[in-house]
């Protein structure tokens, strides 16, 4: 029987893959640009352990002993070096590692923890002030709401984006919706204060009625009109 | 432990420094050991209140300044013996005081002291802000009117930002002493009455100091009103809020209007 064996033939499949490396550009001298890798290991001991370096040898002009030394002494530093890049392969030793050629640049990218997302509260949109405001105090609060929990002086004066409630006395001033918000208003316990505005809109202490005075009331803008009228 | 104490109110005139001094020897009197200090640099008045003005040789800014010991610049009362004066310099103003340097007399005073009062120039400016500035307690005083209310309640707001402890986020001890007051021109309406006078400022009242020729007479002899004459109407309500100040629970007595014998109320009256 003749038969022929062909022999299996094992087909050796080749496949192309990109790797990021870190590659080294030594310079002259060689003694110099060493202690700055002693420098970076200081910092950072085992940075470049296990990781791929190829060695850059464009701006240097080394011997192949002298290619061999620098691999020596790097890899005493724990660093192993992958290929070689900017020299002729040919006069190079056997046992030195290959010649890459291609290279393209890509940035490394740090891997660094993940920082812990900070909730940002909602904006306030209203101040609460646990002590009596007193005369010379200025609350300035255009974000919203000022609520106070006991008088507001002579003297002192609040200004706020919303309405103002006041718990106790309004000797002062109050100032309400100053950013154009005609629907605030001003509320308190005892009405005597020096002058109430609305979103621009006021009346100083003089327009406001007798009978009102002293006692719980409000003030809202009807249209253009300022009206104080009492609570309850 | 002793207790800072700042005595001031804002507007001037309305009896600060004859309330320290009289503060002051009241709670002396009471066997403590008390310092009051005058802070009204440029203007200081401390020293005559308590009789001392041809004794000084140094003072606060001396020391503040490193020129003179603290012991060299305390004058000992003659009368009382747990009873000394710090007081201010005249030839310099305000400016000529320092955060630090009041710190560090303060720091000393306490150590040496169960009180140091501190009497404060008027105004909210530089000397206010520093005599207040280290204060553990205040006793605001004011007269039955609305412009000294008013500027009482605007050192309130002071006292509740800008001294040491407003700034740690403590409470500072407030009372308002409420001096010349006149029971009768109150009740006729002519002045503000303690009911509306704490309604406004809302914090506890010391003492009521009734309105007397007692308080202008002892001033003029150098003397604080509770030693020149102990049983006058202003002395005896000093030394009730004295005791106040130290913890005791004492009945507020509202100063009633003196009495008027026939022949007073016959002729009491002159026509306008």
């Amino acid at each position: 029987m003749d038969s022929k064996v062909e022999p299996q033939r094992q087909v050796m499949r080749l496949r192309g893959r990109s790797y990021v490396a870190f590659v080294f550009s030594p310079f002259m001298p060689i003694m110099n640009w060493l202690e700055e890798i002693d420098a970076t290991l200081a910092h950072s001991p085992g940075f470049f352990v296990g990781r791929p370096i190829v060695l850059d040898l464009s701006a240097v002009e080394l011997s192949s002993r002298g290619i061999a030394h620098l691999i020596s002494s790097l890899e005493s530093r724990g660093i192993r070096v992958l290929g070689l890049e900017g020299v002729e392969a040919s006069g190079l030793e056997a046992d030195l590692p290959p010649v890459l050629s291609g290279g393209r640049g890509c940035l490394v990218e740090h891997v660094e923890p993940q920082k812990v997302e900070v909730q940002t509260p909602p904006p306030v949109s209203s101040l609460l002030l646990r002590n009596p405001v007193r005369s010379g105090q200025r609350i300035v609060f255009a974000e919203g709401d000022v609520t106070v929990l006991g008088s507001v002086g002579s003297g002192a004066e609040i200004v706020a984006g919303g309405s103002i409630h006041v718990y106790g006395a309004l000797r002062g001033r109050a100032m309400a919706g100053i950013n154009g918000n005609s629907a605030a208003r001003i509320y308190c316990q005892k009405i005597e204060a020096e002058l109430l505005a609305i979103d621009g809109y006021y009346q100083t202490a003089e327009d406001i009625g007798e009978t009102l005075r002293r006692q719980p009331a409000q003030a809202w803008l009807d249209g253009e009109l300022l009206r104080i009228t009492p609570l309850n | 432990m002793a207790k800072v104490l700042v005595v001031t109110s804002g507007k001037g005139g309305v009896g600060k420094t004859t309330s320290t001094a009289a503060l002051g020897a009241a709670l002396a009197q009471q066997g403590q050991k008390v310092v009051v200090v005058d802070f009204d640099v440029g203007l200081r008045n401390l020293d005559l209140i308590m009789g001392a003005e041809r004794r000084v040789v140094f003072d606060l800014i001396n020391v503040a300044q490193g020129v003179a010991k603290l012991s060299q610049a305390l004058i000992r009362d003659k009368r009382l013996e747990s009873l000394w004066l710090l007081p201010a310099s005249q030839t310099r103003d305000k400016d000529a005081l320092t955060d630090e340097g009041v710190r560090d007399i303060i720091a000393d005073l306490r150590t040496k002291f169960d009180w140091v009062i501190c009497d404060s120039p008027a105004g909210i400016e530089r000397g206010a802000t520093l005599a207040m500035r280290y204060a553990d307690e205040a006793v605001v005083v004011t007269n039955p009117e609305v412009s000294s209310v008013r500027d009482a309640d605007r050192i309130i707001g002071m006292l509740d930002s800008k001294t040491v402890k407003a700034e740690k986020g403590e409470q500072l001890k407030k009372h308002v002493l409420i001096t010349r007051y006149d029971t009768g021109r109150a009740n006729r309406g002519e002045m503000l009455n303690i009911d509306d006078i704490l309604e406004i400022l809302a914090i506890p009242l010391l003492g009521i100091i009734p309105e007397s020729q007692d308080v202008l007479k002892a001033s003029n002899v150098g003397s604080p009103v509770t030693l020149n004459n102990a049983a006058s109407m202003p002395a005896k309500a000093y030394m009730d809020a004295a005791r106040r100040l130290s913890g005791e629970t004492i009945a507020m007595v509202v100063p009633s209007e003196p009495r008027r014998g026939f022949m007073g109320r016959l002729l009491g009256r002159r026509a306008a």
